[in-house]
């Protein structure tokens, strides 16, 4: 790989640390009588904000207390992401061209299984409602948007990526470029984009 | 011919005589702009959900309290309970604010709230505290700004009417306090008659720690038998000084109100504070005998502890030389104010026909060329005009009190002639007046009596009201009026109602308080014994036939909301703590036949109710404050059975 590319992987893996320190995803709820708004961050190994005022909120529509303790993802996270950034670093260090093509493999999974994971849970907590619950609206249910913003009763959810999601994808998206201008680099040189390549760096010798 | 013309101008004699005399009375003008005119409307108008520019604190007089405002607007925000119990919200009902009305007389229910006053820094105001005067048993109170809530009374002993009080030092080292009844020291009891043998006045200094806002009553000054009526201390150049007028020199001990008349001049004491500092430290000081209260609230136990002590430092001028001396002001003065400067000393004699100014530096020239009339038990009375800066004259009638815009110019309010009158400083003379309706008593400019004031607005507290407002039969509201003193001329901008009879106001720029509001007590600070901190630990516990209920309260259910087990003679406490930690979600508590208050929880709080029932039955009680959807369902039922019942101890929630 180009000294230029090996530096932007280099640079997109290291950001990834960030999402220790800066929350993933931010949820916020807007309604008259907030109109500072009620909200919660996730994060790789918490979740932060007013978790209490929503809960409180959300008893009367039934939704089951959110407890950090239930969400065994935040366990496991951050070791995906050491995982991530070990993988990461490996890529620069053999500077290996399929090495980078499993990484951005690797990492467009993960994302794809945290965003249906975090579907999985919006819908969970949205649908699985008590039916003792004091205010019950026919066909409503309370999910989240995965992405985007939406009215629920009296409150407007915003759902968007915080600082750390954010860090994240732009990490993911450099890998994708770089991968694809490495690709596009070796076709014009008439190498095959995904060569395991260890052989040719054995020196032909001429007999 | 000539009768016709005769009896022409004998029919057109009455319509136009008339009208002549209509075209006088309506073509004079009008002494008084009685209306507020051109863009006032607009200069008062806050939009909605847009915030005053200053907070304007008011005594409430004989209603014992002090109500926020918000200026321009007039707007109420909060009456905030000091020395009055509060039902509405339980002050002065429940085990908690109990022990902050308690006295050497025991628990008193009402007082005479009189001057707020904001806690300086540097001599301007800093939005920490404000210290209030009850009049009549004598005491000060300290409302903490970052809560809006009583948080410390001290009762002043050797003193009858607490009047010149609670005005602070530079620094807020000190709050003042002046007996204005002269009394026998220590209480005794004499023949009334024997006044001028018997009774004497004490100016008291209350140190304030300058970390927690927390009061102790360094040392009392035992003084002539005289009223003293308002102070103010010294700032800049005169800081270490502090000023009180006296009126009643004559010690008059009946029919006042001719007997204290009689003399040309009383006085304003001027107190060397820094100097009774040292006289204190070198051990000069009497410790006499004298019980009074000090009652703090505890705002992570949210309870307040009162504690009774019995003695006070009290120094002797006669023995303690320097310390204070006599300025002679004429006729019965009861403001005295100081300019942002330091350098004068506004008197205002209720029944002086000029404003006497003192200069503080000609003060200090004359002490040190003792230009001394007299001495009385030992206090020097300097000449009258080796302290003079100068006499504003001819005012107005019964000027009262004085504050200053900052800008050189200062003004007064004058009952008798029910007016507002500016006039400048140094050169003394009258530039303009307003009005009043009717009849100023006191005056406000946020941070009129400081080293910095806001010179914008001007606020009169007036003590008649009459047609000024739709009428409510004989007992009307007391009335405030804002005026403009941006420009050069005074503008009547607005009337508003007030609640009891504000004495005295303080304001200052919003942000100074806002910056530091507190939203929510924390819950998991709260440190009060019979607190709850969850709906799980809610529970009832029986003592002997004390009942304790650890009662939760949280959108939208009390936990627990059904008991059974209690008898008649039981004493229940309901311990309700507000598990929320959302702004403005109070809950309140009241159960039928309840003997005492509601009480109203803010969120992280705790408080008590005491209920004793006397009879059998089944007493429902719910959420007093509407807090949410299900606020109409938030409620429970206490199953009262007769003595001896053997009806069991239960409780619960949720349980059908």
């Amino acid at each position: 790989m180009r000294p230029a590319v090996r530096l932007s992987i280099l640079i997109a893996v290291l950001s990834l640390g960030f999402l220790f320190v800066l929350p993933l995803w931010s949820i916020r709820l807007e309604a008259p009588q907030y109109p500072e708004g009620v909200s919660m961050e996730i994060w790789l190994t918490k979740l932060s904000g007013q978790l209490d005022l929503i809960n409180a909120l959300n008893h009367y529509i039934g939704m089951r207390p959110i407890h950090q303790e239930n969400f065994p993802e935040l366990n496991l996270m951050p070791w995906l992401i050491l995982g991530l950034i070990g993988l990461g670093l490996l890529v620069v260090l053999f500077n290996r061209r399929w090495l980078l093509g499993i990484w951005v493999i690797v990492f467009g999974l993960l994302i794809a299984i945290g965003l249906v994971d975090f579907y999985r849970w919006g819908y969970e907590y949205g649908h699985n409602l008590d039916p003792r619950a004091p205010i019950k609206v026919p066909g409503m249910a309370y999910q989240p948007p995965l992405i985007g913003s939406k009215r629920l009763l009296n409150f407007v959810a915003h759902s968007y990526p915080a600082a750390g999601g954010l860090i994240a994808f732009g990490s993911f998206v450099i890998g994708t470029v770089m991968l694809t201008a490495e690709c596009l680099h070796a076709r014009r040189q008439k190498r095959r984009c995904m060569d395991i390549g260890w052989k040719s760096r054995v020196p032909v010798t001429v007999p | 011919m000539t009768a016709q013309i005769l009896s022409r101008v004998l029919v057109w004699s009455l319509p136009v005589g008339a009208l002549v005399i209509v075209g006088l009375i309506s073509g004079c003008p009008s002494p008084k702009q009685t209306v507020a005119t051109g863009d006032a409307a607009s200069r008062v108008y806050v939009p909605p959900g847009q915030y005053d520019e200053f907070y304007a604190f008011l005594s409430g007089g004989f209603s014992g309290q002090v109500t926020v405002h918000g200026l321009p607007s007039g707007r109420l925000l909060k009456v905030i309970p000091v020395f009055s119990v509060h039902p509405e919200n339980g002050y002065g009902y429940t085990p908690e604010t109990q022990p902050l009305l308690m006295t050497s007389h025991g628990f008193i229910p009402w007082d005479d709230s009189h001057h707020p006053e904001l806690s300086q820094t540097d001599g301007v105001p800093d939005g920490r505290w404000l210290f209030i005067n009850s009049n009549n048993t004598p005491r000060v109170a300290r409302i903490d700004l970052r809560t809006f809530e009583t948080v410390e009374i001290i009762e002043i002993p050797n003193s009858g009417g607490n009047h010149a009080s609670p005005f602070v030092t530079q620094n807020t080292e000190y709050v003042v306090a002046a007996t204005r009844f002269s009394v026998p020291i220590p209480q005794k009891d004499v023949p009334i008659a024997t006044y001028k043998e018997n009774f004497n006045g004490t100016l008291s200094f209350i140190k304030v720690d300058p970390k927690s806002g927390r009061m102790e009553l360094a040392f009392q000054i035992l003084v002539p038998g005289y009223n003293y009526d308002l102070a103010h201390a010294g700032k800049g150049p005169s800081h270490g000084w502090a000023f009180f007028t006296a009126y009643n020199t004559e010690q008059a001990h009946t029919l006042l109100e001719v007997n204290a008349s009689q003399r040309d001049k009383d006085f304003i004491a001027a107190v060397n504070w820094k100097k009774a500092e040292e006289y204190l430290a070198q051990g000069k000081y009497h410790e006499m005998p004298a019980e009074y209260y000090h009652n703090v609230y505890d705002e992570q136990k949210h309870m307040a502890t009162s504690r009774v002590l019995t003695k006070v430092k009290v120094l002797i001028p006669s023995e303690c030389p320097g310390m204070i001396y006599y300025l002679p002001t004429p006729k019965s003065p009861h403001g005295v104010d100081v300019d942002p400067s330091g350098e004068y000393i506004v008197a205002g004699g209720k029944l002086a026909t000029v404003i006497p100014v003192h200069s503080f530096s000609k003060m200090l020239k004359a002490i040190e060329n003792q230009e001394f009339d007299t001495t009385i038990d030992g206090i020097p009375v300097l000449k009258y005009e080796a302290v003079l800066a100068g006499e504003v004259k001819t005012p107005g009638l019964g000027p009262l009190h004085t504050e200053f815009d900052g800008k050189g110019y200062a003004y007064t309010s004058h009952f008798v002639s029910s007016e507002v009158v500016k006039w400048k400083l140094g050169t003394w003379e009258v530039v303009d007046r307003i009005p009043t309706y009717y009849s100023i008593g006191h005056l406000m400019i946020p941070g009129g009596d400081s080293r910095k004031p806001w010179g914008k607005y001007l606020l009169a507290m007036n003590k008649i009201t009459k047609d000024r407002y739709l009428p409510t039969g004989p007992e009307l509201v007391q009335s405030a009026q804002l005026i403009d003193i941006s420009g050069e001329k005074m503008r009547l901008l607005l009337d508003f109602p007030t609640l009891g009879e504000p004495h005295y106001a303080q304001g200052l720029p919003a942000e100074l308080i806002t910056k530091n509001n507190l939203k929510v007590y924390p819950l998991q600070e709260n440190a009060h014994p019979f607190a709850v901190k969850s709906v799980e630990q809610a529970r009832v516990e029986r003592k002997g036939n004390e009942v304790h209920v650890y009662m939760t309260a949280v959108r939208s259910h009390f936990r627990p909301d059904n008991i059974e087990g209690i008898q008649v003679g039981d004493k229940v406490f309901f311990h309700v703590t507000n598990l929320e930690q959302d702004w403005d979600i109070p809950h309140g508590f009241a159960i039928l036949g309840s003997n005492t208050a509601e009480i109203l929880v803010m969120p992280g709080q705790t408080k008590t109710l005491v209920w004793e029932p006397k009879k059998p039955g089944v007493y429902p009680f719910y959420c007093t404050d509407f807090c949410s959807a299900l606020h109409q369902e938030m409620q429970g039922y206490v199953r009262v059975s007769p003595r001896g019942a053997n009806v069991p101890l239960t409780y619960g929630t949720g349980q059908e």
